[in-house]
């Protein structure tokens, strides 16, 4: 019979913590660069200009398409060996990533597919009326978007960028495939050390799940003040 | 390019792993969805609660914990279990709460009306709700549905950590005896491209064939 034994979870605790914080610290700055990235993408879209917005299309579809865990795969095993085969040892060097950049990249290119959708809803959302009054204030073009249309499209979005924020932080689980050292990967380590594998896998879901719902509180209290009337 | 038409047979039958399992689990995943969906608006108390605790418990951890979980967790409680097995069991479980929400949220959208004109006419519960709530929930719940069966397909990459030889599983190992992993990634996101963009499409046609008479 398995008896269980929690005091292996405790004298691990801190590789979970850590493993926890560097989740957060991923999903941080995948959010941050994906929001960049969705943004150019979303107006790419939104510009008119056909091959801009062909080209944004087609990024999209193809990764959100595509498995995560094979964006990891490309960015960690694949362009390192396709970097030294093509670039001189010296450029080839500066291209490779460790695993955390791996991690970071995966999830901006990856939650800037999605965003990009996001925001492109929240740019179509905004009343034909502000661009004429932006327009009739003699704003040009980059005027409109950066002081009409991104305020406004920003409350409208704020939700969805909270959901995205949290499946980001699940999505990191991956990063342990290629040996980042989070939640994951603390446990999958604990449990094949130490065979104590229901109190680790446990302990690590309990932990994702309440760090998720301590997530969607704060963002939503921060939704509640930020989101004034339009 | 070589090295990709050389193992291609190999991707193929990784990707019929990939379908095979994406199948079970969308067929699994549904089903518990529709009884869980159902369960968490009509149940007794006691039953809707369990239901939410299934649903949030599962829809805020990470897929891969519950592959863990199931694939390293059952062994241990002595059941013997398979790695596609445990794939199967585990995404089951995950696809069938995520689509319980789907279709709580679906069903709730169709107006009350409808089941008091089914009530009028002497329909019972079940009668009520398959002929009459169900088939008007339908093209609310297509979309997220089908998004679900995409992220299913995708979310099956995982196994390739439980060392199940989906599509995956293919490309790495290939990858690993070639020496040569670019164009064997570039091969299997294409794959998996067309696969996903064909879910979609069907989709997209099931939507259009589902919206037909129904009052909006």
């Amino acid at each position: 019979m398995y008896d269980l034994n929690w005091n292996v979870i405790l004298n691990n605790w801190p590789s979970f913590v850590d493993g926890l914080l560097l989740g957060l610290k991923l999903a941080v700055f995948g959010l941050a660069f994906g929001s960049i990235i969705g943004l150019v993408l979303a107006f790419a879209r939104t510009s008119g200009i056909r091959p801009l917005s062909m080209a944004a299309t087609f990024y999209v579809e193809v990764i959100r398409n595509v498995p995560l865990l094979l964006l990891l795969f490309v960015l960690y095993f694949g362009l390192p060996i396709f970097a030294l085969r093509t670039f001189p040892p010296g450029t080839a060097r500066r291209l490779i990533l460790d695993g955390d950049q791996s991690a970071i990249v995966a999830l901006s290119v990856y939650a800037g597919a999605y965003l990009s959708e996001v925001f492109r809803a929240g740019i179509l959302a905004v009343g034909r009326r502000y661009l004429d009054a932006g327009r009739s204030l003699g704003l040009n073009r980059w005027g409109i978007a950066r002081y009409v249309t991104l305020p406004i499209m920003f409350r409208t979005v704020l939700p969805s960028l909270s959901n995205t924020f949290i499946s980001l932080f699940k999505d990191t689980s991956l990063a342990a495939a290629i040996a980042v050292p989070e939640l994951t990967f603390a446990a999958r380590e604990l449990s094949t050390n130490t065979f104590r594998v229901i109190e680790a896998w446990t302990t690590a879901g309990a932990l994702y799940i309440t760090a998720c719902f301590l997530i969607a509180g704060v963002l939503r209290f921060f939704e509640r003040r930020i989101r004034w009337s339009v | 390019m070589q090295t990709v038409i050389d193992n291609f047979g190999l991707l193929m039958r990784g990707l019929a792993i990939t379908l095979q399992l994406s199948a079970l689990i969308i067929v699994f995943g549904t089903a518990i969805g529709l009884l869980g969906g159902i369960g968490l608006l009509y149940g007794p108390a006691p039953l809707r609660f369990v239901l939410r605790a299934y649903v949030d418990i599962i829809r805020g951890t990470p897929l891969l914990v519950v592959i863990f979980l199931i694939f390293y967790g059952l062994p241990a409680l002595n059941v013997e279990i398979s790695g596609f097995g445990a794939a199967v069991v585990a995404f089951s479980l995950f696809a069938g709460a995520h689509v319980s929400e789907i279709i709580r949220g679906a069903v709730a959208s169709v107006p009350k009306g409808q089941s008091d004109a089914a009530k009028a006419l002497g329909l019972t519960f079940w009668p009520r709700t398959t002929w009459v709530v169900l088939p008007q929930a339908l093209p609310v719940m297509l979309p997220p549905w089908v998004n679900t069966a995409v992220e299913m397909v995708k979310g099956s990459s995982l196994v390739v950590l439980v060392s199940v030889n989906d599509l995956m599983f293919a490309t790495v190992k290939v990858a690993e005896r070639t020496g040569d992993p670019m164009p064997l990634y570039i091969a299997a996101a294409a794959i998996y491209v067309v696969v996903n963009l064909t879910i979609s499409r069907f989709g997209a046609w099931l939507e259009r064939r589902s919206s037909f008479g129904v009052p909006v």
